[in-house]
């Protein structure tokens, strides 16, 4: 695999049109010994770091359509490590960390943009939760300040920040090591890596069945593609993660449901930092290209239909145009859905399944774009070690009997 | 968007409603011969299938009923509406 460069770049550019595939789009062999199900960010992380820190380069992803077509190519890409309780503040840390150094260590430009993300308070109650907010993530050794009125209106000229606003302006705060990364990169740029370390990623290769021995150890997967043994397997399916426990035999506290997201026609430079409102629930941030991305709450209720509903998407559009009236005669351009796996405390499940050698990375819900690092690194950890990394320990399947929930949904608002 | 034929009120916007989940979830007891896991598969664990999906809903906007919908994950199409506390009916 050739490494890119500025050099390379400016010789393509130049006219020399031999870029090579930047993967091997593979044909699935026989049997392997990790198979990696699911073709998203954290499927194809977990593949390069299984052969990047631990050696284990008998891997392979299948995925059922093309990698990134799911909730990592559909995502509004805000990266963050803003979270309330300790456990999830060390693992959305690491996070962000690996992500600092990705564009180098994958050889591949993610773009990240580390603008900013601003939350804004509506009221005063809004406003005492986010200091108790700012305060607790502050003590967690994560960037975090508060912001004044006055200090989110220079941030962003174009969020109604005026006393006339139907949604006041109380404060906010900011993380400013926040803002957003290229999705497709992020799956290409590991794509990419994994499969120069020779990993397999086989696309167009869905699972249809979870293949056990006698003693109940997964022994393989049945797939569109044909049979394929694996001493061990990981589901990474977002959304679709019952659907594959369903064919496993075990049960999960997954509901999934659609998350819809929308972008206007490309504009001028109009914001440089990401924001979340909280009484709306809708955020909004600039795309490189310059189209406005906005994102808001889930659709009403469970829902396999990769489309958003109608009521969601005028929600979400009514409120954008409320505080940033700017945007009032803005086209949009498209409008879409993924299908998000959300669990009753809005945190990961990493680790052990009850079946044996069956390994599971799901729960990420609205959020797990930005945790891609570091749910590839710590599932590769625990396959190849036996026993999971201390940052991701809690996350455990298993805390849904013990009671130790972690839960964000209610510690650090809304999501994504 | 769904048009839900609310058993009391009849056809309205699914704006009015609020979607509460799975249902015919049975609490088990006696509470002290409930185990852990059955307790957590109870309190937390879901069928949410690809597929039809036995669920409650309350007109929140209406009449303020809970009533229960068959309806497809997958096409949102509802095949089916009945009372609370009746089971969960056969369709094709
Ligand atoms: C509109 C929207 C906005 C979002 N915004 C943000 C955000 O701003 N920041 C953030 O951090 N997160 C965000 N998220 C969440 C984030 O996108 C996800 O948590 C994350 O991408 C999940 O990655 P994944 O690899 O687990 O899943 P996915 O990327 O969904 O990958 C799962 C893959 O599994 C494949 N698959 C499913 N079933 C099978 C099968 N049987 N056999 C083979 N393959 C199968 C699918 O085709 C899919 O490609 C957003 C999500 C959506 C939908
Ligand atoms: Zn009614």
């Amino acid at each position: 695999m050739s490494s890119y460069s500025a050099w390379g770049l400016l010789r393509h550019g130049l006219g020399a049109r031999d870029w090579a595939p930047a993967w091997r789009d593979a044909t699935p062999r026989k049997r392997y010994k990790v198979v990696v199900i699911g073709g998203g960010g954290h499927g194809l992380a977990t593949a390069y770091y299984l052969a990047k820190n631990h050696g284990i380069r008998d891997v392979a992803v299948l995925e059922k359509a093309w990698i990134g077509g799911g909730n990592t190519g559909r995502n509004t890409t805000i990266v963050r490590s803003n979270y309330y309780y300790p456990e999830s503040a060390a693992l959305y840390e690491m996070s962000l960390k690996l992500y600092e150094g990705l564009s180098r260590d994958l050889n591949y430009n993610i773009m990240l943009s580390q603008r900013g993300i601003v939350t804004v308070a509506h009221s005063r109650h809004e406003l005492e939760v986010v200091q108790r907010w700012a305060g607790a993530i502050r003590a967690n050794g994560i960037d975090s300040d508060l912001l004044t009125p006055a200090e989110i209106a220079r941030l962003a000229p174009i969020f109604d920040t005026s006393p006339q606003a139907r949604y006041p302006v109380w404060g906010g705060f900011i993380q400013r090591r926040g803002g957003t990364a290229r999705h497709d990169a992020v799956a290409w740029g590991y794509a990419r890596a994994a499969s120069a370390l020779g990993v397999d990623i086989v696309q167009n290769c869905e699972v249809n069945a979870i293949r056990r021995g006698a003693d109940g150890r997964v022994t393989g997967v049945g797939t569109t593609r044909g049979e394929i043994e694996a001493d061990c397997v990981v589901m990474s399916v977002a959304g679709h993660s019952t659907v594959l426990a369903d064919m496993a035999g075990f049960r999960l506290p997954v509901t999934s449901y659609a998350l819809q997201a929308m972008v206007s026609e490309p504009v001028k430079p109009l914001l440089d930092v990401v924001i979340l409102s909280l009484a709306t629930g809708v955020y909004v941030s600039q795309s490189d290209k310059g189209e406005m991305v906005l994102g808001g709450a889930l659709d009403l209720y469970n829902s396999y239909g990769q489309r958003g509903n109608l009521p969601t998407a005028v929600n979400v559009a009514g409120a954008a145009v409320e505080q940033y009236p700017a945007l009032g005669r803005l086209r949009m351009l498209r409008q879409w859905a993924g299908i998000v796996d959300v669990v009753q405390d809005s945190s990961p499940i990493l680790g052990e399944t009850p079946v044996p050698g069956l390994f599971i990375n799901c729960g990420w819900g609205t959020g797990g774009f930005k945790a891609i690092p570091a749910g590839g690194w710590l599932m590769a950890h625990h396959i190849a070690t036996g026993s999971p990394h201390a940052v991701a320990a809690p996350f455990s399947l298993r805390r849904f009997t013990t009671g130790a929930l972690i839960d964000e949904a209610a510690a650090a608002g809304i999501a994504h | 968007m769904l048009l839900i034929s609310c058993p009391h009120c009849g056809p309205r916007d699914e704006i009015e409603f609020r979607c509460g989940g799975e249902t015919h979830v049975v609490r088990p007891g006696p509470a002290e011969a409930v185990s852990e896991d059955a307790w957590a598969d109870y309190l937390f664990m879901r069928q949410n299938p690809r597929g039809l999906h036995a669920e409650r809903w309350l007109h929140a906007a209406g009449c303020r009923t809970w009533f229960n919908l068959l309806r497809d994950t997958v096409t949102h199409e509802i095949k089916a509406v009945y009372p609370m506390g009746h089971a969960r009916p056969e369709v094709a």
